[in-house]
């Protein structure tokens, strides 16, 4: 197990590795206004890995995604993918950028308007110079990657939940990305259609070998899925392992996190950093 | 704070807003001609589709408004003329005042009800589903998919609405003047045409090509300023109508003037 200490978490990140991380992220901070959500975070995620960002609500786990796709900026921090970095890049840098990255969104955020398969052609039609005929057969193959076979000419809105979180990932995958993120994508699914699309994800890294990002609180879904975990509370991360590193922690938060834990009510501020660091604060002289 | 930083503030965030309006009316702009110049179709498809929706959605209703409008002006017109025997300037009354005033106006008031609306709660209930974060990440200007079609549409529409408002007022005047002011339909029309210049009709459009800057922008940008939760999709939709309102008849004022004071020179 490593990571658990707040104070080692960015040694752990800046560990030697033989090969260059797909994404690599050093002291990120972001803000809304004068409240700080992320407080120095910082990790890497290795090319073709898995990695699941857990935390409850509030915890700044969906503001980290927002950043790291760019619809949040940074107040500080470094983000590095494919060699540039995601803080200091202009709009023409980020449009290129997101060529190579795809999301799928908590809700799907298919458009309305379109059928499913105008959804997966429209990064196509915008960013390539293929024909139209090369384009459908595309749509299809993306369709058929995620078993939506002949559903190119449904509407979003005729679509189950399920349905339209696997036509989202055809989207997310037009363009082959490099690093594919999703936004909590069991959230709102019976049992059996969740453990579809945990099925489905699996089979998109075996087959593509893509960089897999999971901002989710699912837990069942995160063991099954994760090559690594990152666990994030209230805006620091207090673990960063494998599943079996994160299921053998004795951190209180990690305990509480994956035990279900109700939070205890809070007296003090030092209570809660008690519990953040599992040790007991000296007293100020 | 005092009632003079108040009226200051609110100055302040009034300009700001309008500059907002710029800048995207801008962005739109240069989106549109950016796809003309580059030959891309897409944008297009969904101008056509917008112009439907704004323009021949819309005829029905400005027809009918228009043509009772017409009635009603030539019926005001004729309570005043009458007392001095000039019945007969009835068609010219009805026609300055729908060509140069009540024309673009009306139908500026309608399309805000119908397609400005329409506008903010497209866009801002595609803003609550994440469709346009979905857009921005990947790599998909918003503006241009979503605000320049509708400019687009808008810039040809309203000015061709306000054409067909113009006539349906006139048609509606004649009702008047056949009815009580002894014309028959042709004597009406000559009338008409006698009294109007084109100086007439190119107020009106040059007033509905700015109504359709204010009307696009406005309900655009509310869409886009939208919040989390359906509650704010109301209260965009709910602003776009207010502010449209309030600035196509600033617009009109301030072109009014403008009007009347060049053609004094």
């Amino acid at each position: 197990m490593r990571g658990f200490d707040l104070a080692d978490v960015p040694k752990a990140a800046e560990r030697e590795s033989p090969q260059r991380p797909a994404l690599s992220i050093r002291n990120l901070r972001v803000a809304y206004g004068e409240r700080e959500i992320l407080h120095g975070v910082s990790f890497d995620v290795m090319p073709g890995e898995t990695l699941v960002i857990l935390g409850g609500s509030g915890s700044g786990k969906s503001t980290l995604l927002r950043t790291l796709v760019g619809l949040e900026r940074p107040t500080s921090g470094d983000v590095l993918v494919r060699g540039k970095n995601l803080c200091t890049m202009n709009d023409a840098e980020w449009r290129e950028l997101r060529q190579h990255i795809g999301l799928s969104f908590q809700g799907s955020a298919l458009f309305g308007s379109m059928t499913v398969g105008e959804n997966v052609a429209l990064p196509l039609l915008e960013h390539t110079k293929l024909d139209p005929a090369t384009i459908e057969i595309m749509v299809r193959l993306k369709l058929n990657e995620v078993g939506l076979d002949g559903y190119e000419n449904y509407m979003p809105a005729q679509l189950s939940g399920g349905m339209k979180k696997r036509a989202a990932v055809a989207r997310a995958m037009a363009m082959d990305p490099e690093i594919l993120f999703f936004d909590e994508p069991s959230a709102g699914l019976d049992p059996i259609i969740a453990a579809g699309i945990d099925q489905l994800l699996i089979k998109l890294k075996e087959a593509f070998g893509i960089t897999i990002i999971v901002v989710t609180h699912e837990l069942a879904s995160a063991f099954l899925i994760a090559d690594r975990m990152v666990l994030l509370d209230k805006g620091f991360i207090v673990a960063d392992g494998t599943p079996a590193e994160l299921q053998a922690s004795s951190h209180p938060r990690v305990r509480q996190f994956l035990d279900r834990i109700a939070e205890p009510e809070l007296s003090q501020e030092i209570d809660y950093l008690q519990m953040l660091t599992g040790e007991v604060p000296r007293p100020r002289q | 704070m005092s009632s003079v930083q108040n009226i200051g503030a609110a100055t302040l965030d009034g300009l700001a807003y309008v500059g907002g309006l710029a800048k995207l009316a801008g962005s739109a702009a240069r989106a549109v001609l950016l796809d003309i110049v580059q030959r891309r179709k897409l944008a297009y498809g969904r101008a056509m589709h917008q112009a439907m929706a704004v323009g021949i959605g819309a005829l029905p209703i400005l027809s009918l408004i228009t043509f009772f409008i017409g009635t009603i002006l030539a019926l005001q017109a004729a309570y005043e003329l009458r007392k001095f025997g000039a019945l007969q300037f009835v068609a010219d009354a009805v026609a300055i005042s729908v060509s140069r005033e009540l024309g673009p106006l009306i139908t500026a008031i309608l399309v805000i009800g119908r397609s400005g609306s329409a506008f903010a709660a497209e866009i801002g209930t595609m803003k609550v589903n994440e469709e346009v974060d979905a857009l921005e990440t990947m790599a998909l200007d918003p503006v241009r998919f979503l605000v320049a079609p509708k400019l687009l549409s808008m810039l040809l529409m309203l000015p061709c609405l306000t054409i067909w408002a113009d006539f349906m007022g006139v048609i509606g005047g004649s009702v008047f003047g056949m009815a009580a002011a002894g014309f028959t339909f042709p004597n009406y029309i000559r009338a008409t045409l006698d009294a109007l210049v084109l100086r007439d009709i190119i107020t009106g459009l040059v007033k509905s090509v700015m109504f359709a800057l204010v009307i696009t922008t406005v309900g655009c940008q509310e869409g886009l300023r939208t919040g989390l939760g359906a509650e704010e999709v109301g209260r965009s939709t709910t602003a776009a109508v207010v502010k449209s309102i309030f600035l196509v008849i600033m617009v009109d004022l301030v072109f009014t003037a403008i009007f009347y004071v060049s053609a004094g020179v």
